[in-house]
């Protein structure tokens, strides 16, 4: 962290949350990893992000247009990579954001995230723990900062680029290969010993509106209260 | 390639939105539909922030509708109501700076032709009568006069609806509008004449009122643009908010609006008469 002691930490952090990379936090180089501002070795932050994906409250991955649309080679396995570490997180969901438009007047949290207002599906779905994956970099960014200025939410980013300053852990240049890696890790720490938060809930949760779409159903986001 | 970024990737359509299963199953990319087949496939745009009654809106739908290639085409817009309806549909959107949505549209169609040489792309800029006549008007007519290539639709509202009702270049002679009291004092710009000017291949005036004719008409834009030259689309579409215009009487307004001084016109070519060889449109 070159001595500076910010602290990329989940938020809220309020409104306009300052850059991390404008306090001093500095991208990791390929095999390393940052972990809440701190450069670490890659082992290190994927044995953090396992520990933070079994523990805390609903874990939720985020897949973006570079996982979701196979429109080139290896996006399908990068995306069978991301369904096996799906797999071995109980309860985890799987909530996608297949592009950037704006999602007006009204989005449906189960159903989406969109990058415009993110938080809103955080909240609705009070997610403490997510993983963004196949999001281009200038969206991811935005997105981040938006959740830590106003949620709770624990983020970890598996960057296809450089990695991300204002995720609280981020692994670089992360490839089908990293996601396995981040998967072994969590069956380690099972191994280990350690009782995931949900260990009774086996396999990926469909959201109420995945469940309605999948049995033919109209689905009606719930009114606000 | 275009229809390749429409595969959803292996295990994940059950995760999809109910909207993104609807375009990649029932979409309209890569086939040839006509208005008539309105309602059986999933539109490029569903849902709009736009307001009760809009005649932009009625009129972008149709607009989209009527693209031949949605899959390989991208649409440029700029600060204004219509980009609010355009950045949500399923189809590339370019938010130009206010100004420069023309200039941009010549640098992105020049692009896609290097990059994909073998693959017609065809640009569409649509933007309102501030993006276009007043803001944005040196660059229009450069892109005109430089004849290039791609489509410019103008949505002309005859104000700047968005921001509160100040006049545009293309308000019409004495009209008060909300943020312009004392009257507007010089005619409506006379794009229709600058355009035959600038050579133009393909021109055309228009209102809603017939939804055979719009998607005819951009369709037209479109593959001339693609092939012949610059081609260039004004079409009424009332603010109904600024003018106070009762949604259930957008379309009347546009009858009369259109009987009265702006009539459909069409103006072509020889080449683009020519390219079109009295085919089907």
């Amino acid at each position: 962290m070159n001595g500076n002691e910010y602290r990329v930490k989940p938020g809220p952090e309020g409104l306009l949350p300052p850059a991390a990379a404008c306090c001093g936090v500095i991208l990791p180089e390929k095999g390393q990893g940052l972990v809440e501002g701190a450069l670490k070795s890659e082992n290190d932050t994927l044995r953090v992000m396992a520990r933070e994906l079994l523990t805390r409250q609903n874990p939720t991955i985020f897949p973006g247009p570079l996982v979701l649309w196979a429109w080139r080679e290896g996006v399908a396995d990068k995306a069978a990579s991301v369904l096996e570490l799906a797999n071995e997180i109980p309860g985890v969901r799987i909530i996608p954001m297949p592009d950037y438009r704006p999602i007006y007047p009204k989005i449906d949290p189960e159903a989406v995230i969109n990058p415009c207002h993110p938080n809103l599906t955080i909240w609705h779905n009070k997610i403490e723990v997510c993983v963004f994956i196949g999001v281009h970099c200038h969206f991811a960014n935005i997105t981040l900062k938006m959740i830590r200025a106003g949620t709770n939410c624990y983020t970890i980013t598996l960057c296809h680029a450089a990695g991300h300053e204002d995720s609280m852990a981020s692994l670089p240049f992360a490839d089908a290969n990293q996601v396995r890696a981040l998967t072994a890790a969590i069956r380690k720490l099972k191994r280990e010993g350690l009782r995931p938060r949900y260990a009774d809930t086996p396999g990926i949760q469909l959201t109420a509106a995945q469940e309605a779409l999948s049995q033919g159903l109209v689905w009606q986001p719930a009114p606000v209260a | 390639m275009a229809l390749r970024t429409l595969q959803v990737s292996p295990g994940f359509m059950r995760f999809m939105p109910k909207e993104y299963q609807d375009l990649v199953e029932k979409g309209p990319f890569g086939r040839k539909l006509k208005l008539s087949d309105l309602g059986t496939y999933k539109e490029l745009l569903e849902e709009h922030p736009m307001c009760e009654g809009c005649a932009m809106a009625f009129f972008i739908r149709l607009a989209l509708t009527a693209l031949p290639a949605p899959e390989h085409t991208v649409i440029l817009g700029t600060a204004g109501c219509g980009r609010l309806s355009l950045s949500q549909a399923a189809i590339p959107f370019v938010y130009g700076n206010y100004c420069d949505t023309n200039g941009v549209a010549t640098g992105i169609k020049r692009g896609l032709a290097l990059r994909f040489p073998d693959q017609p792309k065809d640009v569409v800029v649509m933007a309102g009568d501030g993006g276009l006549a007043d803001i944005g008007f040196s660059q229009v007519l450069h892109g005109w006069f430089r004849q290039e290539k791609f489509t410019t639709v103008m949505l002309d509202n005859e104000v700047y609806g968005n921001t509160g009702g100040q006049e545009s270049g293309m308000t019409k002679r004495g009209e008060v509008v909300k943020m312009a009291p004392v009257g507007k004092k010089f005619d409506k710009i006379d794009m229709i004449g600058l355009a035959k000017t600038a050579g133009v291949a393909y021109i055309a005036r228009l209102t809603p009122t017939n939804p055979s004719r719009i998607v005819s008409t951009i369709r037209k834009a479109v593959l001339i643009a693609r092939e012949v030259g610059p081609t260039y689309v004004q079409a009424y579409t009332s603010c109904n908010i600024e003018y106070a215009i009762p949604p259930q009487q957008v379309m009347e307004d546009a009858r009369r609006v259109e009987k009265e001084r702006y009539g459909f016109l069409e103006v072509m070519s020889e080449e683009a008469k020519a390219f079109l060889g009295g085919g089907e449109v």
